[in-house]
């Protein structure tokens, strides 16, 4: 048999446990169902939210799957070229150091086009937190081979599987970053499960404390998934995420403030 | 103004405390000759008196560092040399795109590729013509002096600001190691700051966000931003160009020469006018806008134009655009950063008036 309820009725009657942060707008996504990029939004947006520092916030959105990402979170953004974001985030926050300044960015941006800027950015200890999705693959042109690619691992540009005669090993740049005396706090986390979300929620208001102690470079990496580049249901693609990805990428705080 | 106001400093130097003097707040750049004074006098001088300074890992983070301060509202600059400038021109295209406020200084060296560390113009068609990918311009203003490599510092950030522009200085290697006098005048960057709205300072509630970006992925949104840029760099063409003019008055061949050639080019025409030949100078001082109309109206009386570069032929092919063959164009330039002398000037224009003498006796 159909229910029929309406909304109003459901407001009187139904205490409301969840709703969509006020600082994100109303626009609806653009990514593929499934896609770790809107709940990693959503996530940071509820912090922000819930820390008070929407005013004081302003993201640096890369190139890739998330290059709209300032059309999601309802704070000023700025959108870099390719690999460039914590270049861009770091004259932000030199300009404006009583700002609360992130960025955010993909596996291709981050760790292969923007290795430099990724390496300098936190060896400097600029006081910033850096979003990293790391997600072995590049969406937005289509499922090319990543960085963080997996040996193995079949993308178009590896139709046979990933190996290290041709392409090299996957790059594990979240280590490199928290060898660095710059960094303050490095963090793996995932999307994956609710309660992953949770921990990550966890893990970002503790980078924006830090930043708000002027501790140095944050730098979160979230193991996510690419359904559509993986050719998995959303489903799929989270438990192959933590049978194949974790053992290289284990969650976890690779590093914290003593 | 008095006699201890005049000081004896490198181009580089001189550029850098105008910088500092004309309120710039954060400074990116990255080493490289010969133009590294310039960063190592603000590492000095200007963290010592408030700005921002930071030595990049690249001269990409640079132009992307740049992109993030303008975008943040701040006044701000990076220099570099011919193939640190080369590595911008992504970064410029973004900023042209974004509409950020910023100078670019390029000391100019010999190319292509590693080049010599030598003057040249040769990047003339880079700085001009856009440089980076898409329908974009800088306005372009040549120094030839370090009286003038001071004073465009001023003038470039305002046209900076007031038409949300890249804003480029292209000087030369020479510009920026030989020392000269210079005064520096009397500016209060408080007078001449704008408000800046559309920064990204952190969104109150009672503002929109605001958001730079040059990425308007629907074709027709994206063609009405370049419909703006074009409109922009008509008012920029209408409004800002710039040139000196000697000894034009009573000319019959005009020397058309900027920057460094510019400089040589006015000792030739000395000499020449010492040889009994009436030859003036004109000297484009912003390189975009171009003064093709004045070169056009000049043109109408002249015997003809010799036009000297410290390259292969860049500005000529401007020059001939202007002209549209009202008089005859020949050109002389040297290359790799080999400064022209006087005398070869002098030399060269003796040529384009015997081929235009040949001419005329042909005609009659």
């Amino acid at each position: 048999m159909q229910l029929e309820i309406t909304g109003p009725e459901i407001t009187e009657q139904m205490e409301c446990v969840y709703e969509r942060p006020d600082t994100l707008t109303d626009m609806r996504l653009h990514y593929c169902p499934g896609c770790g990029h809107g709940v990693v939004h959503r996530v940071l947006m509820e912090v922000v939210q819930e820390l008070g520092i929407q005013e004081k916030t302003i993201g640096i959105a890369p190139v890739g799957c998330s290059v709209f990402a300032y059309h999601y979170l309802d704070i000023d953004m700025q959108e870099a070229a390719h690999g460039r974001a914590s270049a861009v985030a770091t004259a932000v926050k030199r300009i404006l150091p009583d700002r609360f300044v992130f960025s955010y960015q993909g596996d291709g941006d981050l760790a292969a086009i923007g290795t430099a800027e990724t390496i300098h950015t936190a060896n400097r200890g600029e006081n910033i937190l850096m979003v990293f999705i790391n997600n072995a693959i590049y969406g937005m042109t289509g499922g090319q081979m990543a960085p963080t690619t997996l040996l193995g691992m079949k993308t178009s540009t590896t139709p046979t599987g990933r190996n290290v005669e041709t392409a090299g090993f996957p790059l594990k740049i979240s280590d490199i970053v928290a060898m660095l005396p710059g960094t303050a706090y490095v963090s793996r986390n995932s999307v994956h499960t609710p309660n992953a979300v949770r921990v990550l929620k966890k893990a970002l208001v503790q980078a924006f404390q830090y930043q708000n102690e002027k501790k140095g470079t944050c730098f979160i990496e979230v193991v996510s998934n690419c359904p559509s580049g993986w050719k998995m249901t959303p489903i799929e693609a989270n438990h192959w995420l933590e049978k194949n990805m974790f053992p290289l990428y284990p969650p976890g705080v690779l590093k914290a403030p003593k | 103004m008095t006699v201890s106001d005049i000081k004896l400093m490198k181009g580089n130097e001189a550029l850098a405390e105008a910088v500092i003097r004309a309120g710039a707040q954060a400074y990116f750049g990255y080493p490289i000759t010969p133009q590294s004074e310039i960063l190592e006098y603000l590492a000095d001088e200007g963290r010592e008196r408030g700005m921002i300074v930071l030595q990049a890992e690249s001269e990409v983070a640079a132009i992307n560092m740049v992109y993030g301060a303008a975008g943040a509202g701040a006044r701000v600059l990076t220099t570099s040399s011919s193939p640190g400038i080369s590595l911008m021109q992504e970064g410029l295209s973004y900023i042209a795109s974004a509409q950020l406020p910023c100078l670019v200084v390029n000391v100019n060296r010999g190319g292509p590729g590693l080049g010599t560390i030598q003057p040249s113009q040769g990047d003339y068609f880079q700085a001009t013509k856009g440089g980076g990918h898409g329908d974009y311009r800088l306005i372009v203003l040549a120094p030839a002096s370090v009286q003038e490599m001071a004073d465009f510092v001023y003038d470039a950030f305002d046209l900076a600001d007031k038409y949300r522009n890249p804003v480029m200085i292209l000087a030369d290697g020479a510009l920026g190691q030989m020392m000269e006098k210079v005064q520096f005048k009397d500016y209060t960057p408080a007078e001449h700051m704008v408000p800046k709205p559309w920064a990204t300072t952190g969104k109150p509630k009672t503002r929109e966000r605001n958001i730079i970006t040059s990425l308007f992925i629907q074709p027709e949104k994206m063609e009405q931003i370049n419909i703006q840029l074009q409109e922009k760099y008509k008012l920029i063409t209408q409004n800002e160009v710039r040139y000196e003019a000697v000894q034009s008055e009573d000319a019959e061949y005009m020397i058309v020469a900027y920057g460094l050639a510019a400089r040589i080019a006015h000792r030739a025409v000395e000499l020449a006018r010492a040889d009994g030949i009436n030859v003036g100078l004109l000297r484009p001082i912003t390189l975009f806008p171009f003064p093709y109309a004045v070169i056009r109206k000049m043109a109408e009386r002249l015997n003809g134009v010799l036009v000297v570069e410290m390259n292969a032929g860049q500005m000529v092919e401007d020059v001939r655009l202007g002209i549209e063959g009202r008089t005859p164009v020949s050109f002389y330039g040297r290359m790799g950063g080999v400064i022209p002398s006087p005398e070869e000037v002098v030399n060269a224009l003796g040529g384009l008036i015997r081929k235009e003498a040949v001419q005329h006796a042909e005609a009659y």
